[in-house]
């Protein structure tokens, strides 16, 4: 019954570390070197609230799926601990549902099967209502009609949904999704955000990593943000955005007045690049101004409310673009 | 499910919900569902049951799957062409030593065809299947999914090593019942003459057949601890199968070069042709012992080493 043994939280009896218990993931200066000296996590603090929605996001290859990996048990930590569910391991994991890093199943079954075997790999899940809990798993997923087709057969979008599936086949406290959107059309990107809301309403806790700025913050609550190993940021969406301000955008020819007309509506950090202009919004209410400089015979082409992002935010933090990595 | 329906928890869909179980495993440790969040998954009640469910699923996989059945198959015609050629070489005239043997009497073939197949065939499929355990997961990725529903490192093991070995005894049977059927088909029934020149009774031959079948079953299965530890180290099955062949070789080639005698009572193919003690009047059984215990300490040694390794892996594929 051994899962995992690191210095810091044996599987059993040990007290897991301190931490709300309410909260679903608490991770302490979490830390992975590989051998050959590469740290792909390094001295990692997250705290991912119970029945969050959480985004765990980073550019591909900022650690985010070897932290996923410790947390599940599979890769030890070289140093620092972590609790999941405020248990030790091999009591979480039966409650936790996880896609890690792309669907994996048996070729040559057919997806029911393929399911039957995990479900037979967890030792608290009763063999009597196997079937009955993979059919559910199934029809959640959309894929009662294939279930006797081979996984061989199954399309990529398919094969993402029969992971999902995989991760749904018991009762779940936490699920936990690696790029649960990777290879799906933007149907299938829909109802799997969809199913991340259905389930999140549920009660469950869902831990969703993602390398898509937009997708994490359509999902989320919460959001923590990697950036080679270190955590960036984390808190709420709202708090994560709250360090920046909404902006308005001119676009116009006349660079220069529309420029001169801003400042003189009080506008702070008015920047001119043409042939856009823009300012800090502030309280300020777009329409008047769009008024103002028509009066004052500014051209407007264009005229847009920016609202932070998340990759503004990231911007800000690290100084690079999200998808600038190494 | 029905009653349990009932019970459900209204925060949840019915897909998710851990029925009656939920509320009993609150009952039964009140101080481990932490206040608020709904508790869950109910601790292992039964894990005996859930073992065999396991080992259920192990088997089903390996039996099911077209490639070993058709190593099965494979085996279970060799005694069938042994006996064949045996029958057109008797027919001839009347000849002695090991045709004679076996034209004499049908339950000779079993133990002739254990001589053709325990030093190459057999140990061939079961590295196959033992190399693939682990090996065999990690590559397809299906390692990290077992581990995290979660199967757990030390059980895993025990059911990949458990459906190696019952796969060894599965290899053994099929050509010891082909072996049977052909000989019964093409020869004459009788008194079994054996090695020492005494003869035994049929009834006394099946039994020692049977005793044949134990005896090469666990020296497969000590075969099998061998590549399912060599399975522990890649991600690549091929590699594992192709590692334990290259030992069973090189044993082989070892027990061929008189200078190295010395090495050959620690090899296993040695004692895999040892089962002919069961042709000795009566049974040697200081011998079939001693190979037993040698099959035993591989068994230990290997499955300590296959142990050691895959608690202590990191699952990175």
């Amino acid at each position: 019954m051994t899962v995992v043994t690191h210095e810091a939280g044996a599987p059993s009896g040990a007290a897991p570390p301190s931490g709300d218990p309410g909260d679903a993931i608490v991770t302490h200066g979490l830390t992975k070197r590989f051998r050959g000296g590469q740290v792909a996590v390094d001295a990692l603090d997250l705290t991912v609230p119970r029945g969050s929605v959480f985004g765990f996001l980073g550019p591909n290859g900022s650690g985010k799926t070897t932290t996923i990996r410790m947390l599940l048990g599979l890769v030890a930590p070289t140093a620092g601990d972590y609790s999941v569910l405020g248990m030790p391991l091999a009591r979480a994991l039966p409650r936790v549902g996880a896609l890690v890093e792309g669907p994996a199943f048996y070729p040559y079954l057919s997806g029911e099967a393929n399911l039957l075997r995990f479900d037979a790999a967890d030792p608290t899940a009763a063999g009597a209502t196997a079937r009955t809990r993979v059919g559910e798993a199934l029809e959640r997923v959309g894929l009662s009609a294939a279930a006797g087709k081979r996984f061989r057969n199954y399309s990529l979008g398919m094969r993402q949904r029969l992971a999902i599936a995989a991760a749904l086949l018991g009762p779940r406290e936490l699920l936990v999704l690696d790029e649960p959107t990777n290879g799906l059309d933007p149907q299938g990107t829909r109802e799997v955000r969809a199913l991340v809301k259905e389930i999140a309403a549920d009660g469950t806790t869902v831990f969703v990593s993602s390398h898509l700025l937009a997708e994490v913050e359509q999902m989320c609550t919460h959001a923590a943000i990697m950036r080679t190993g270190n955590l960036v940021a984390q808190g709420t969406i709202a708090s994560l955005n709250g360090g920046l301000t909404t902006r308005i955008r001119v676009e116009t020819p006349d660079a220069a007045d529309a420029a001169r007309v801003l400042d003189a509506l009080g506008l702070a950090d008015v920047r001119s690049a043409a042939p856009e202009v823009t300012a800090e919004l502030g309280g300020q209410a777009p329409e008047e101004i769009n008024a103002a400089l028509v009066r004052e015979g500014v051209a407007v082409r264009g005229l847009a409310v920016v609202r932070p992002s998340l990759e503004d935010v990231f911007v800000g933090l690290t100084g690079e673009g999200f998808d600038v990595d190494g | 499910m029905s009653t349990a329906e009932t019970e459900v928890d209204v925060r949840r869909t019915p897909g998710l919900v851990p029925v009656t179980e939920t509320m009993r495993t609150v009952e039964r440790e009140p101080g481990a569902a932490p206040a608020g969040p709904p508790a869950a998954a109910p601790p292992p009640s039964r894990p005996v049951a859930a073992f065999w469910r396991l080992l259920g699923s192990e088997l089903g996989l390996t039996f099911r799957r077209p490639r070993n059945q058709v190593m099965l198959a494979v085996l279970a015609s060799v005694p069938l062409l042994i006996g064949i050629g045996l029958r057109i070489a008797a027919g001839d005239e009347a000849v002695g030593g090991l045709i004679g043997a076996v034209a004499g009497n049908s339950l000779m073939l079993t133990f002739v065809s254990f001589s053709f197949l325990v030093l190459l065939l057999m140990p061939v499929s079961v590295a196959v299947v033992g190399g693939d355990s682990v090996a065999g997961e990690a590559g397809a990725g299906t390692l990290r999914y077992l581990l995290a529903a979660p199967a757990g490192r030390t059980r895993l093991l025990a059911v990949k090593y458990l459906n190696a070995v019952l796969f060894a005894y599965a290899v053994t049977i099929v050509v010891a019942l082909s072996a049977l059927v052909t000989g019964l088909v093409l020869f004459p029934v009788g008194p079994v003459t054996l090695l020492s020149g005494s003869t035994v009774s049929v009834a006394e031959g099946l039994l020692r057949i049977l005793v044949t079948v134990g005896y090469v079953g666990a020296g497969m299965a000590a075969l099998a601890a061998i590549a399912v530890a060599l399975s522990t180290f890649t991600e690549v099955s091929i590699g594992a199968i192709a590692a334990t062949m290259v030992l069973v070789i090189v044993a082989q080639v070892i027990r061929a070069i008189p200078q190295l005698d010395f090495l050959a009572p620690y090899l296993l193919p040695t004692w895999w042709t040892r089962f002919d003690a069961v042709l000795r009047s009566p049974i040697d059984l200081a011998a079939l012992g001693q190979g037993l215990l040698v099959f035993g300490a591989y068994i230990g040694l290997f499955c300590s080493i296959a142990w050691a390794r895959f608690t202590g892996k990191d699952i990175t594929s």
